[in-house]
């Protein structure tokens, strides 16, 4: 609930960015033009794994309106694409160059540029370009035996490992062992605006600028910089509206270095719009991943010690995530339990994919469904439900914060809030267990298959190691909110503003809130990590502070009122010990505090402050995910009928929000767990490149989610509690649909395979009870 | 394909005199001919629906007509849905009820339903879940467009 004096944080007010949105006047990627613009078309390799001999076009050249055609040596002093985050020692080698050189290595690789002045044009020119290729045998399973990534390196590119306790002491004092081997398959975000960068060199201001920019503008910013030779300052990045990011949007890719280049070299303007085939291809595929886990557990079903291989399937390069897949995986596999004992060896492998990065909930999607079967296999082993499984494993309040002597993302994994044992008691109560057992168990009597699955686990929000913000009221008594954080379409604006709203003692609607602009503020961290309200939220809270307490003082003076009886109220600052008292508008305190105002004495000029918040830590929120589902045994389809989030934020600062964020992700959840998959065949011609093949969940194939959302455990880690909401939704999806179905045909273990197509289930029903004559 | 054709798009009852190929989908001419950039292309092959816009009454992908298809016909697409600074009753329902998040799929809800609405403002329930699972989002899992739907139809037939 929002405190008293909250007059927007903990509320659902309606969004600020929403009105441009619904009157169609948004600015997208491809909604940005420039006077004298190319169009630039990538030529891409329709082979998985060839050598490339030589590229012919001279007929796309000879063409009328083709400005220019690249390959691989026009661009042959661009280094390939550095690692953002999560670089482990050996993997340099692997990063992918913005063209091809002479060896291409999947399906949709950039193999050279064409720029023209149409992009029919230049869609045309493309398709003449013509590759004479070597055709080698395409690696397409990451658990299998190795191959060459290039002459004296394999597809073994990394290992990724976490350990901690006696895990051999585990297993040789284990009552038993349960051991399972699972598959996740490769899926991605698929936003529904594809890529989009527009490169232009500004002579008149002697500046590079790249619009259409997502998620993390100035590290983008400082990496095309590097690559091309230029300073910094002399690059400028500025993000439009994004329609949707989920990890994939916004890394740096080779198509924008491309354009970011050809403006610098044409001193043209060059727009690159993607097509939806080209980026189910070239586009940051995710989740790959096979696992052998092994669980030592007591009489009881008390998990002594887990340890677990996996292979990641990266496909063919390393891009801006390096490993940071893996080591989520392995860093958050263990979950809300207590795991005396733990090993994870993932081992990073290239195939002739696509090339992997993050998508929402990167490695816990994923861990979380091994994790959970795991915990299913050791109820079924010990002979007790699902729910006493975890309640006998779960780490208690009481032991919060709670360390775990791993790390990820250069910070240590500690918990720092929960109570995992009471929100599974809210998720079952809101389930009504015990009558909706009853109920799934006369339904199964007559006849129907259908069962019930739960999952738990634990998040990590509110990564830092910083944000800052500055904030600043104008003479109208407006505030403008400048953040190197990034939107792509979650409501940064409104939280940020609401935020701020509370502490200025304006109304929100009074913010306008900046972000993704490289020009407006020096340092920015961007949008991922479910950080944006935690870090982004505490700095705007920071400066928003600093801003009051400056308006107060300057007010004191003018007003010759003590400090400690003025208070803001509805942009005025008031005397709160008289009444009627003087007041002022903050507009008018704002005019006071002009550089050439003689009110302004020793203070510095302006309404206006940074705030910068540091954190070495993330935090942790958690959830438990409930679902209802019934299988059709004859088709293998299966129907969720009922599915319930129950995720502990800390605080909400916009439940409306945070309940969009949870529903959204339980929907993509649901397309990776039932739907989607990028498949290829076995020379690895990708076969998912359509939306009519890489089916996506529309209305029809979603059940009606029951959200709750729990602030039991705020986070001790910034003072408003604050943790992150966006990965929430999609984390256990996999896993409670796959409990479910194991209930609803009666057979634990049954899914061991996501996605869990109606194909895969069919078969696996057929196998387990034989299909009569 | 450099051969054009003179065309005349009437985009939210303003002609449009333009030249373009035969080749050139509605999509392509109302964003880039006529400068309307709120209509969204987000597969180009008729699937996701964001390109939705109403031609001559009917709800259709930009995406998959060509532009000559559509000479003469009126366009509504979604800059002429708000009267003035009056939003329309779907604007405002998927505003209330946190019906978009990016915004890129929304437009294409928006026409859509907007031409069903229209056409069928008793629509049942389930014919209404028929008709918006021909567009894709991404952002929101549905749950709350339909909300937002249902909320505006009703007002819609109310009014």
């Amino acid at each position: 609930m929002p405190d008293a004096k909250d007059k927007f944080v903990g509320r659902s007010v309606t969004r600020l960015e929403d009105r441009p949105l619904l009157l169609g006047q948004g600015r997208f990627a491809a909604d940005v033009n420039f006077s004298g613009q190319l169009h630039m078309r990538v030529v891409r390799s329709s082979y998985a794994n060839a050598k490339l001999l030589s590229i012919d076009d001279s007929a796309a050249r000879a063409t009328p309106g083709v400005h220019a055609i690249w390959t691989a040596a026009d661009v042959a002093d661009i280094p390939p694409i550095d690692f953002r985050l999560s670089k482990i020692a050996g993997l340099d080698g692997y990063r992918q160059r913005v063209l091809a050189t002479d060896h291409v290595r999947y399906v949709g690789e950039p193999v050279a540029a064409v720029f023209a002045d149409d992009p029919y044009l230049a869609e045309d020119v493309a398709e003449q370009v013509a590759l004479e290729v070597e055709e080698l045998p395409a690696l397409l399973r990451a658990d299998q035996e190795l191959g060459e990534f290039e002459p004296g390196r394999s597809t073994a590119a990394g290992v990724v490992r976490k350990e901690y306790g006696d895990l051999d002491a585990a297993f040789r004092n284990a009552h038993a062992t349960v051991a399972l081997e699972l598959s996740i398959g490769r899926h991605s975000g698929v936003p529904l605006e594809t890529r989009g960068a527009i490169g232009r060199y500004d002579g008149a201001r002697e500046v590079l600028e790249l619009h259409g920019a997502a998620k993390v503008p100035h590290w983008n910013r400082d990496q095309i910089a590097g690559m091309l030779g230029l300073s910094p300052s002399r690059v400028q990045l500025y993000e439009g509206h994004v329609g949707g990011g989920f990890g994939i949007r916004g890394e740096l890719y080779p198509e924008d270095v491309l354009v970011c280049a050809a403006a610098l070299r044409f001193r043209r303007p060059v727009k690159w719009i993607e097509d939806r085939r080209e980026h189910l291809i070239a586009a940051n595929h995710s989740r790959q991943q096979h696992h052998r886990i092994r669980a030592a557990i007591d009489a009881e079903g008390h998990i002594l010690g887990i340890d677990d291989e996996f292979f990641h399937d990266q496909g063919a390069y390393l891009r801006t995530h390096a490993a940071t897949v893996p080591d989520l995986t392995a860093a958050m596999l263990p979950g809300p339990y207590r795991v005396p004992a733990y090993r994870a060896v993932g081992h990073i492998r290239l195939t002739n994919k696509t090339p992997g990065g993050t998508y929402r909930a990167p490695g816990r999607f994923e861990s979380t469904f091994v994790r959970e079967r795991l915990l299913d296999a050791i109820a079924a082993k010990v002979g007790i439900d699902g729910v006493e499984v975890r309640r006998r494993n779960l780490i208690s309040a009481v032991e919060m914060p709670y360390a775990r002597p791993i790390d990820t993302l250069g910070t240590k994994v500690v918990f720092d809030s929960g109570d995992y044992q009471g929100l599974l008691g809210k998720a079952l109560a809101a389930m009504n267990w015990q009558e909706l057992q009853a109920d799934l168990e006369r339904r199964r009597k007559a006849g129907e298959a259908i069962g019930v699955g739960l999952a738990m686990f634990v998040e990590k929000s509110g990564l830092g190691p910083f944000d800052g913000v500055r904030v600043t009221v104008d003479t109208s008594g407006a505030a403008e909110v400048v953040t190197g954080a990034a939107s792509v379409g979650q409501g940064v604006e409104t939280v940020i503003a609401q935020i701020c709203a509370d502490v200025l003692g304006i109304d929100y609607r009074r913010i306008r809130v900046v972000h993704g602009q490289t020009d407006q503020i020096a340092y920015g961290m961007g949008a991922f990590a479910s950080r944006v309200t935690v870090m982004t939220g505490e700095a705007a809270r920071l400066a928003a502070s600093k801003v009051r307490a400056k308006a107060l003082d300057m007010a004191a003076e003018l007003l010759q009122a003590p400090l400690e009886c003025l208070d803001i109220v509805d942009g005025t600052v008031v005397r709160t010990d008289v009444s009627p008292g003087p007041s002022i508008a903050l507009g008018d305190v704002a005019r006071h505090l002009s550089p050439a105002s003689k009110s302004l004495g020793g203070r510095s000029p302006g309404l206006t402050a940074d705030g910068w918040f540091h954190t070495d830590h993330m935090n942790y929120p958690y959830g438990v995910h409930a679902a209802v589902v019934q299988v059709d045994r004859e088709t293998g389809a299966v129907k969720v009928q009922r599915y319930l989030v129950a995720y502990d934020i800390g605080k909400a600062v916009n439940p409306m929000l945070v309940e969009g964020q949870l529903l959204g992700g339980v929907v993509q959840g649901l397309g990776g767990t039932l739907f989607e998959e990028f498949l290829y065949d076995d020379r690895g011609e990708p076969l998912s490149v359509t939306f009519a093949d890489y089916l996506m969940p529309t209305v029809r194939e979603i059940p009606a989610v029951e959200v709750i959302i729990s602030e039991d455990a705020p986070s001790p880690l910034n003072p408003m509690g604050l943790k992150g909401a966006g990965e929430g939704g999609a984390n256990a999806v996999g896993a409670a649909i796959a409990s479910a179905i194991d209930d609803a045909v009666g057979v634990s273990g049954t899914v061991k395979q996501l996605p869990i197509t109606p194909q895969r289930l069919r078969a696996i029903l057929r196998q387990q009870r034989p299909v009569r004559s | 394909m450099t051969g054009k054709v003179d065309i005349t798009l009437n985009i939210n009852g303003r002609d449009h005199a333009i030249s373009v190929e035969p080749r050139r989908t509605l999509a392509d001419a109302i964003r880039e001919n006529c400068g309307q950039t709120g209509t969204h292309l987000g597969c180009e092959h008729g699937v996701c629906g964001a390109c939705t816009v109403i031609v001559g009454g009917d709800p259709v992908r930009s995406c998959l007509m060509f532009a000559a298809q559509a000479d003469g016909i009126p366009i509504r697409t979604v800059e002429g849905l708000a009267k003035n600074d009056t939003l329309h009753p779907l604007q405002r329902a998927f505003m209330e009820h946190h019906g978009l998040q990016c915004g890129f799929c929304t437009p294409g809800f928006l026409m859509l339903m907007t031409a069903v609405l229209e056409r069928e403002p008793n629509i049942s329930d389930d014919d209404m879940l028929d008709v918006l699972a021909s567009n894709l989002c991404r952002c929101t899992g549905y749950q709350n467009i339909v909300k937002a739907v249902r909320a505006a139809a009703a007002e819609m037939r109310a009014s």
